[in-house]
């Protein structure tokens, strides 16, 4: 088990490594010079020259990604040419509105798809399965800032329920942090939602034309029970694969929900950043989301052993 | 002697599908008394599964409707309702599948499967539950069964989750046990082990059963009674002794002369019944086997013939099955005409 953590957090260096040389190559084809962005366009070309120097960008990037690379597996991801503090410190500032919002997302993608997913295949071929999947690839096909302006307008503007846009970090009392984060959650979430029911009812599907559900039925088991307990759990492993590698494109996800309704998360300092051409920003960022990224799936990993006995590791 | 469990008279299931109503069960009646063993046998699609199933219902029944009755001690499992059902399912008639490997949940260990059937039925604690199903283990020739119990379904062997499969439809004691083709996913050692633990606890708790299987070396093993089933009908039934030594229907009899004999010659070809079974779709008008069948005359390919009683509760479903007999010079004609076929 424990060999089998660190062969998984191994893997991780040469995910990054890939993730770095594609980062950094777009960081370097995309026009405009950092250095003349920070300084204004009033400054002179000798005093751009000059920074250019001083932030190294005039050595080969081979040689400017190789420093830059090393830093990194050694934890430090530069420093914010703008912000004027390392990458790190201003990831993990704005991580916690980030994070905040993409669970918050999960939990109602969660809590809203399973059951419903769960009715549909129960009740395959009714009107409730044909209307929740009729919602659900609404849920798929709507975009996520235009269901968040839609939101906004209806519950923020007109009945005036909740508030428009904003964030109050959990400090400022949890009812208050939920209540700024219910409608970016709900729109960022809604994807998420959509594909966990129809993975689940699909999945489901399959499970209760199992065999051991007949078995179970035979033995004169509630269908209630056979629906829970026997067909969900099994049902489960595809149903979490799914919320592992939606979990991820939440977090990367956020940005354009944080920029709708203005929440100071990663999405906003990638973009901000992106603006000022603030490279060490970008790249770090991106790094340590593919980072999270991997970390979660191997949570998820370790969650199918839990579920089911025929994942698990080193049972003897 | 030993009392009527179960009557299906006159069963028709009928499937509701794309191209429109099929039906897979037409007009199927037999009887199991206590203690009995009755198999039916019939090829693949004949509908002795869906006959098997639907004494549990375990049909889905958005897409089946049923005809006839289905009497479980005199009451007509058609009629129960939801709740009755389940009080009946595992407890007074229980089910073994054909496949093991499937037939259990895998995330679930065997010993808490068992357990789940007993506290449904049986007034068991927790505790007591867990102990008679290290006991029904026990019963079933599992060793260590102790060990088993806290076991998954994957880290058993086929013929082990079988035996498993039996601990958990007898532990309730039942008063009918339905296996359909329980050995047919098993290999031939196996095959008879878990046979003679069907027949050994057959005795032990007094049981009706019903067999369902397409292999006759099967039925010769445990069954009593034999109903021979073709498209969906009952075609011939009898007892053990006469479907081998003097089968009436065509049909049977073609299925007796196809078994291979273990002292025949290598280099003869094996008999087949020409022709395949019809989809449902396309059910023939009269006799249904007349299409194949090498005594087909007009009448059979025009009008359908009943289930006839005949002498010692034999029944069969042929116009002709006197004549063919006379043809072949009575029973011991077909008797020694099946031996120089195999011989």
């Amino acid at each position: 088990m424990k060999g089998y953590i660190l062969k998984r957090l191994l893997s991780l260096i040469p995910v990054l490594l890939v993730v770095a040389v594609v980062v950094f190559l777009l960081m370097h084809i995309t026009p405009g010079d950092p250095a003349a962005v920070i300084l204004g366009p009033e400054a002179s070309p000798e005093e751009v020259a000059e920074l250019r120097e001083e932030l190294g960008l005039n050595k080969p990037p081979i040689e400017q990604f190789i420093s830059w690379f090393g830093n990194v597996l050694q934890g430090d991801f530069g420093t914010s040419i703008f912000m004027k503090q390392p990458v790190s410190q201003a990831f993990f500032e704005h991580l916690g509105p980030t994070l905040s919002l993409a669970i918050m997302a999960q939990v109602l993608a969660i809590v809203v798809a399973i059951p419903l997913g769960v009715l549909a295949a129960k009740f395959r071929g009714s009107i409730l399965d044909q209307t929740f999947m009729g919602i659900s690839l609404l849920g798929i096909s709507v975009p996520s800032f235009l269901l968040g302006l839609f939101l906004i307008l209806l519950i923020g503007v007109e009945l005036k329920w909740l508030p428009v846009a904003g964030y109050k970090p959990i400090d400022a009392g949890l009812v208050n942090h939920i209540k700024y984060l219910i409608l970016p959650a709900i729109a960022l979430g809604s994807m998420q939602a959509a594909l966990i029911a129809r993975m689940t009812r699909s999945s489901m599907l399959d499970v209760l034309n199992a065999n051991y559900i007949k078995t179970a039925r035979s033995k004169g088991v509630k269908e209630t029970i056979i629906v829970i307990k026997h067909t969900l759990r099994n049902a489960f492993i595809p149903i979490l694969t799914i919320i592992g590698q939606t979990f991820g494109t939440l977090v990367a996800g956020a940005a354009v929900v944080e920029t709708v309704f203005n929440i100071p998360g990663i999405g906003q300092l990638i973009i901000n950043s992106v603006e000022r051409r603030d490279f060490a920003v970008i790249q770090g960022s991106v790094m340590l989301i593919a980072v999270s990224y991997v970390l979660i799936n191997l949570v998820i990993d370790l969650l199918y052993g839990v579920i089911d006995p025929r994942v698990r590791l080193g049972r003897k | 002697m030993s009392e009527l469990l179960l009557e299906v008279k006159n069963l028709k299931v009928h499937f509701d599908t794309e191209n429109g109503t099929v039906t897979a069960v037409d007009d199927v009646s037999f009887s199991v008394k206590q203690g009995e063993t009755v198999g039916v046998v019939g090829e693949s699609g004949c509908g002795k599964s869906v006959t098997a199933e639907s004494i549990l219902r375990l049909l889905n029944e958005k897409h089946t409707h049923y005809e006839g009755n289905i009497l479980f001690e005199e009451k007509d499992i058609l009629k129960f309702s939801y709740s009755e059902l389940q009080k009946l399912r595992g407890n007074d008639i229980s089910m073994i599948f054909q496949d093991p490997m499937s037939s259990l949940n895998p995330v679930y260990t065997v010993g808490n499967q068992i357990v789940e059937a007993l506290l449904l039925h049986q007034n068991l604690t927790k505790k007591e539950a867990e102990v008679k199903a290290v006991e029904m283990l026990k019963l079933t020739g599992i060793p260590l069964p102790e060990k088993r119990v806290n076991e998954y379904p994957h880290e058993l062997s086929g013929g082990m989750r079988q035996r498993v499969m039996i601990a958990m439809a007898l532990s309730c004691k039942p008063k009918l046990l339905i296996a359909d083709e329980p050995t047919t996913a098993l290999d031939v050692t196996t095959q008879s082990q878990i046979l003679d633990l069907i027949n050994e606890l057959k005795d032990e708790f007094n049981m009706g059963t019903i067999m369902i299987t397409h292999d006759l070396g099967v039925v010769a093993e445990v069954c009593t009674k034999v109903v021979v089933m073709y498209l969906g009908q009952v075609i011939e039934e009898a007892s053990v002794e006469s479907i081998f030594s003097s089968p009436l229907h065509p049909y049977t009899q073609g299925l007796l002369k196809s078994i291979p004999h273990i002292e025949g010659p290598r280099d003869e070809k094996l008999y087949v019944i020409e022709g395949k079974v019809p989809t449902l779709t396309q059910i023939p008008k009269g006799c249904r086997f007349a299409p194949r069948c090498e005594f087909a005359t007009e009448l059979c390919r025009d009008k359908m013939p009943q289930l006839e009683s005949y002498e010692n509760d034999l029944k069969v479903r042929c116009w002709h099955f006197k004549d063919i007999q006379e043809k072949r010079g009575g029973l011991n004609g077909i008797r020694n005409e099946s031996q120089t076929v195999n011989s």
